[in-house]
């Protein structure tokens, strides 16, 4: 399966449809890789044009940004915005929640001005027109499932309902967790607290979702963020249920559910 | 000397008024305290806000039971506002019940509607009492109440009930006096309200004369209780009731997940990228501080927030850091602001140009430990009725630890080299960034 960098578009005088924003997760979390590759098997599938930036992608400076560091923060803005820019792209498809904050909120009033979609409202207008179907007998169709909101989608950009009609496509049952949608409690990896340990606590934060998650009987616990996934994974291994159930992103199930 | 209770009346009215109006001009003046931040945009949403959220109440509709009860106080305290009036006007004028003519049968069924009320914000207070001392809610219970907060709410309630107290007695008494045709009740005759006609079996044994005292004493009571009310406010949580419009229209309209750009530093980053965009002369701009500090860097809607915050405790209920023994409290953020603010004005009281340098709200107030618990997650946000954001503070204090005192975890500073090196947050050569494709 080819992909397409940015660059070698270019060459070929080529220009995509979008640039899948993979982001840090996606491209060295080994976990997260299984949803970057997922979400580019739909779009190879469905024969979209796109390309990646490849090597030429940089972090774009969310977790800087969180812990206080504006000026590293800056500085990624700046270089990623140039070569943004200077490939002239207008439309970003990205699969992680933080990314995508950064890109739609951050980046316009220091000069990256672009349409960024997060892959659940992606995949929704596939699902939506058609061009997603799903299989009747797909692995999930007895299981149901739970998702989780993403602080970073959610409260933060008030994208509740795509991934839920994501999910709804698959047609199992759905069932909420008691803090969901705009009391969704969050994972604990967000403002940078991914990249250190707790503060002093009586429990961990991914523990204390993983037990609400868990509480609905769900199967399978759908996320629509890396560091989510990462976070509840951990928090299912911890329970030692991950025979039991699955931590998976939407991209995955849809990726297996269709034809 | 009939004009003697008139007087009285308003000189207490005028002290009232002034004591108030120098408060709130104190308060108005720490609130400016903070940096300038320009809120003008989109007029017709910001009153939007008002009326959804401030007026509305919308956020606490979350909780319909709790919606519909602090509803009943605050429409309590708003209507029965209208009775006031008139009881202003009497004591200015020296007339009594001045409305009664005027509105004719009206009249009887506004005060009895006012009864009402008063009769159902007793009951919400009393629960309202209930919930906090004897059912002893979590929100209520939480350290973060101890000492002066918990009395404070407590004082508020039972002054509440108090005054409403006071004003079915003295409604009781007078429509009693009416009925013997004594004085000068007799003039206006309304007829038994709602409910203080119930207090009428206990007051029949008084004199009328007596009774007259009671009334008097009660009508007085009343007022006054309501101007020590309003001169509590201003050192209270309840200054809520009237900072929650301001701070509803001043709330911001961005998605709560963007962050407030630093044009300063964007700049700085800028010119080093290009320096032939530097400008040839450095303005004689004083050497900024990056994040906050103190109130002072802070930006004064940040402090409009901390004097709005009734330290309800919904964010720190919902807070992911504060449910599973983390030291932050999204309300303790808003109250320490409001502390800090406060010792500041007091010593600016006292000295009209020097202000306490001796202890800082970072460190002082809030601690490290705090600051790094937050996720951003913006939960407390979305559970403020009063549009109140403990992140925004969290974000700038964070900004001036990791910028001004170089204070960051280990763990932070290895993230930071690895995204200036690598590019991505962690010890893994950017080399490699694409190699997920080798495997499809």
């Amino acid at each position: 399966m080819k992909i397409n960098t940015m660059a070698e578009m270019m060459a070929n005088n080529e220009t995509p449809d979008i640039l899948f924003w993979v982001g840090c997760a996606g491209s060295f979390d080994a976990r997260a890789q299984k949803i970057t590759k997922a979400f580019a098997t739909i779009l190879n599938k469905l024969s979209i044009k796109y390309a990646i930036l490849g090597k030429e992608e940089a972090c774009t400076g969310d977790p800087a940004r969180r812990s206080g560091n504006e000026f590293l923060f800056q500085m990624m803005a700046y270089n990623n915005i140039q070569i943004l820019n200077g490939y002239g792209i207008k439309k970003i498809v990205t699969t992680c929640p933080h990314c995508y904050n950064t890109l739609k909120n951050e980046y316009p009033e220091l000069g990256g001005t672009y349409e960024v979609v997060h892959h659940a409202t992606f995949l929704e207008q596939l699902i939506e027109e058609g061009r997603i179907v799903l299989k009747e007998d797909h692995p999930f169709s007895e299981k149901n499932i739970s998702y989780h909101d993403s602080c970073y989608l959610g409260r933060s950009n008030n994208i509740y309902d795509a991934p839920r009609k994501v999910l709804e496509a698959l047609k199992t049952e759905l069932v909420e967790m008691k803090r969901c949608r705009s009391n969704g409690l969050c994972c604990g990896a967000g403002g940078a607290q991914m990249f250190k340990e707790d503060e002093k606590g009586n429990k961990r934060i991914n523990i204390e979702r993983t037990e609400e998650a868990l509480e609905t009987g769900a199967k399978v616990i759908a996320a629509a963020c890396p560091f989510c996934n990462t976070m509840l994974l951990d928090g299912v291994k911890n329970k030692e249920k991950e025979n039991e159930v699955a931590v998976l992103d939407i991209a995955e199930l849809i990726e297996q559910s269709m034809i | 000397m009939q004009l003697l209770p008139q007087i009285a009346f308003a000189i207490l009215t005028v002290i009232a008024t002034y004591l108030f109006a120098k408060k709130a001009s104190e308060i108005r003046r720490n609130i400016l305290l903070g940096r300038d931040e320009k809120i003008s945009d989109n007029t017709p949403q910001r009153w939007r806000n008002v009326l959804l959220l401030a007026l509305g109440q919308k956020k606490m509709f979350k909780n319909p039971l709790v919606a519909l009860m602090h509803l009943v106080v605050y429409g309590g305290f708003i209507i029965i506002n209208i009775e006031v009036l008139e009881i202003l006007l009497d004591g200015l004028l020296g007339t009594h019940r001045l409305f009664a003519p005027i509105l004719g049968n009206g009249y009887q069924w506004l005060i009895n509607s006012f009864e009402l009320l008063a009769v159902l914000v007793i009951i919400v207070c009393i629960s309202f009492l209930v919930r906090r001392n004897i059912i002893k809610l979590k929100r209520f219970a939480s350290n973060d109440l101890n000492g002066w907060p918990r009395s404070d709410a407590n004082y508020i309630l039972f002054t509440e009930i108090v005054l409403m107290l006071l004003f079915l007695k003295m409604n009781a008494i007078d429509t009693l006096l009416q009925s013997r045709g004594f004085g000068h009740y007799a003039q206006n005759i309304t007829g038994n309200f709602l409910f203080s006609q119930y207090y009428h079996p206990i007051l029949q044994h008084f004199s009328s004369e007596s009774l007259m005292v009671f009334e008097r004493i009660c009508w007085w009571m009343h007022i006054a209780g309501i101007y020590a009310f309003l001169n509590y406010l201003p050192y209270s949580k309840h200054l809520h009731i009237i900072l929650a419009f301001p701070n509803a229209y001043y709330a911001r309209l961005e998605p709560q997940g963007k962050m407030k750009n630093m044009p300063e530093i964007q700049n700085e980053v800028l010119y080093a990228m290009q320096p032939e965009l530097a400008p040839t002369e450095t303005a004689g701009e004083n050497a900024k501080k990056f994040g906050a500090k103190d109130i002072y860097d802070l930006s004064w809607k940040n402090l409009l927030d901390a004097y709005s915050c009734t330290e309800c405790g919904r964010c720190t209920t919902a807070c992911p850091a504060n449910i599973t023994g983390k030291k932050l409290s999204p309300r303790l953020i808003m109250m320490k602001t409001r502390d800090r603010a406060e010792e500041v004005g007091k010593s600016l009281n006292k000295n009209f140009t020097t202000i306490n340098k001796e202890s800082t709200l970072l460190h002082d107030y809030i601690t490290v430990e705090e600051l790094r618990a937050c996720t951003t997650c913006n939960a407390c946000v979305e559970a403020c009725p009063v549009s109140i954001s403990p992140v925004d503070i969290i974000m700038q204090l964070r900004r001036y630890l990791i910028m001004e005192e170089s204070n960051a975890p280990q763990e932070w500073n290895s993230m930071f080299s690895s995204i200036e090196n690598n590019f991505a947050p962690w010890k893994l050569s950017a080399d490699t960034r694409d190699n997920w494709i080798n495997d499809l």
